[in-house]
């Protein structure tokens, strides 16, 4: 049974972990739409299976964070990937189920899946 | 939508976008009065009456990146294919209120859906206003509170991933004691 005596013992492993919030600045962003246009599309469980492949390959360096949305209904959900120092990339039409493949071969391996991205939906 | 928790992620959105500060999200469940709502409050800008008598019409929004604004008319949609409704309140600089409510065995009312998902998805996406969920089904209460989760986790911020996960096992662990 979780408690609330589990979030204290969290809350102590964290202190010890200095550099958390300096990693999470610099690091690597992927952004989920997520307004009504995104939200009936499926980007609830999109951004939670993003969340839970990058706490399962224990990814400290990336955030997933929230946007509303961006004017192009019809293709969401979409998720934007920034990785420090390059283009962002535009994955469209997003499912649960190519996360973790954005996840291994963009995120970790440097090489965005071109077949998901906007370019090759239009 | 295929769940209610979807509109409710939803429909908190707007209220944070209107600034509020505290946010509530209150569900009721009594089988004794085949009844569900849902209700949404918050402290943020408020709307004038003129906007509110006008909001349910899809074609009523202040966003500027499409002419429709669609999250109160679906949710209103929700709730009359099921015997219920929906009622808004809200006042200029105090906030607004959002309660919909619904025909609990209704076979025409969508499933509540998986509220864990949606608590950790409002949280990670804006940790800054306090939420407190409740959730009460045939008198029986789960309440979850940021207020006093943050006063557990002092400096560590809310949106940490192991953080968002604890919430996430907390309410559906809360959630399953209630039979939800
Ligand atoms: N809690 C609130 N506080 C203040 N204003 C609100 C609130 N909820 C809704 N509004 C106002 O009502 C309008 C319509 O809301 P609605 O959710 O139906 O559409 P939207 O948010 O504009 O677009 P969409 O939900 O489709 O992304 C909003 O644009 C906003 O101006
Ligand atoms: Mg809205």
């Amino acid at each position: 049974m979780k408690s609330l005596a589990e979030l204290q013992a969290i809350r102590e492993k964290m202190l010890n972990q200095v550099n958390l919030r300096k990693d999470r600045e610099d690091g690597i962003r992927v952004v989920v739409g997520m307004a009504t246009c995104g939200i009936a599309a499926g980007a609830r469980p999109v951004l939670n299976a993003f969340m839970s492949e990058i706490e399962k390959k224990n990814l400290a360096n990336v955030t997933v964070t929230q946007t509303g949305c961006i004017g192009m209904c019809r293709l969401e959900p979409i998720v934007e990937v920034y990785m420090p120092g390059e283009e962002k990339v535009t994955y469209v039409k997003m499912t649960e189920d190519k996360v973790a493949r954005i996840v291994t071969e963009h995120i970790i391996n440097q090489k965005p899946v071109n077949e998901f991205t906007i370019g090759a939906a239009e | 939508m295929k769940e209610l928790s979807l509109h409710i992620l939803d429909i908190v959105q707007n209220s944070i976008k209107a600034g509020a500060k505290n946010i509530e999200i209150i569900i009721n469940e009594s089988t004794a009065d085949n009844l569900m709502t849902i209700e949404i409050n918050d402290n943020g800008s408020g709307m004038s009456k003129e906007f509110l008598k006008k909001v349910k019409d899809p074609f009523v929004t202040t966003r500027t990146t499409r002419k429709m604004g669609m999250g109160i008319s679906l949710f209103e949609a929700a709730a009359v294919q099921c015997g219920g409704g929906l009622d808004i309140e809200s006042e200029l600089g105090v906030g607004t209120k959002v309660k919909a409510s619904f025909e609990l065995m209704s076979i025409d009312r969508a499933p509540l859906g998986d509220m864990a998902e949606t608590m950790m998805t409002i949280i990670s996406g804006s940790p800054e206003p306090e939420y407190l969920y409740r959730h009460t089904k045939d008198g029986k209460v789960f309440e979850l509170d940021t207020v006093q989760l943050k006063e557990i986790l002092g400096d560590v911020p809310l949106d940490m991933p192991e953080v968002l996960s604890w919430i996430t096992g907390y309410i559906k662990e809360g959630l399953a004691e209630l039979n939800i």
